[in-house]
């Protein structure tokens, strides 16, 4: 019998699931780029303690700064978008309230992000 | 209709996870989810002090107000002991991927190391800003 299978989706070998191993590799790949950016976070966190406001605008305003900070928050955001997804495709069994709360994770992950990175421009201005 | 064979009593059931005694290795496993979900809550809490910041004084006045009562400097200390072990189970996890660490008493070993070093950082982030060596960035 003639494959219904179209030529490119033959080839990508995925079957009904759609999808491969994307999800697992970018896990691993967010969690690899986080542990310098953790370290950095770290010693920012620590060295801003106990300051100020103008030292937190004069440190988050260096351009340098404000991208490593845009950068920890916005990996740290997708990585928490792909492990909040496993905590909810382990343990909620409903169709409804699974579905629920992935998009209540991706909505929090997208106004969290957005609202972090429009601050840090903000701040750049200030 | 037929019945739902998952639904009769008389079938053996497989040993479920409350058979078993309570080992390192499961405490750090549901560790590491339970400091993720915490974690995620913690990036809720760092963008509203970029946004605090980015509002001015009034704004960074207003954030603190709430971030330094003992239960906000509590719930401080909490995000960065989590922070400390996630990134060390991240770390065990990485080196799993990698292929090392699975035997018995590794894992076991790994798993001591990475409760007692996130309690030794958090413990040291507190005593560097008890003993102000923090604030360096002002």
């Amino acid at each position: 019998m003639k494959s219904l299978q179209t030529p490119l989706h033959k080839v990508e070998g995925l079957g009904s699931s759609h999808s491969g191993t994307e999800h697992f590799w970018y896990e691993r790949l967010t969690s690899i780029a986080l542990i310098p950016l953790t370290l950095w976070f770290g010693y920012v966190m620590l060295g801003l303690a106990g300051t100020n406001e103008v030292a937190c605008i004069s440190y988050l305003a260096h351009w340098w700064n404000a991208l490593l900070m845009g950068a920890f928050v916005g990996i740290a955001l997708y990585h928490i978008r792909l492990g909040l997804q496993v905590i909810i495709d382990d343990y909620v069994h409903t169709a409804g309230g699974k579905m629920a709360l992935l998009l209540l994770v991706r909505f929090f992950v997208l106004a969290t992000g957005s609202a972090a990175g429009f601050a840090l421009l903000q701040i750049s201005r200030l | 209709m037929a019945e739902n064979p998952q639904k009769s009593d008389a079938r053996p059931l497989s040993p479920h996870l409350t058979v078993y005694h309570w080992a390192p290795t499961m405490i750090v496993s549901i560790t590491h989810r339970l400091t993720g979900v915490g974690l995620s809550v913690g990036m809720l809490a760092l963008a509203l002090w970029l946004v605090a910041i980015s509002n001015g004084p009034s704004g960074y006045l207003a954030f603190y107000s709430y971030a330094l009562t003992p239960f906000g400097l509590l719930v401080m200390f909490g995000f960065a002991w989590a922070l400390a072990f996630h990134l060390l189970q991240g770390i065990r996890h990485l080196a799993w991927d990698l292929g090392y660490g699975f035997a018995k008493e590794t894992a076991r070993l790994t798993a001591l190391l990475v409760v007692g070093l996130s309690f030794l950082i958090a413990l040291g982030i507190l005593a560097l800003i008890w003993t102000g060596h923090a604030g360096y960035l002002s």
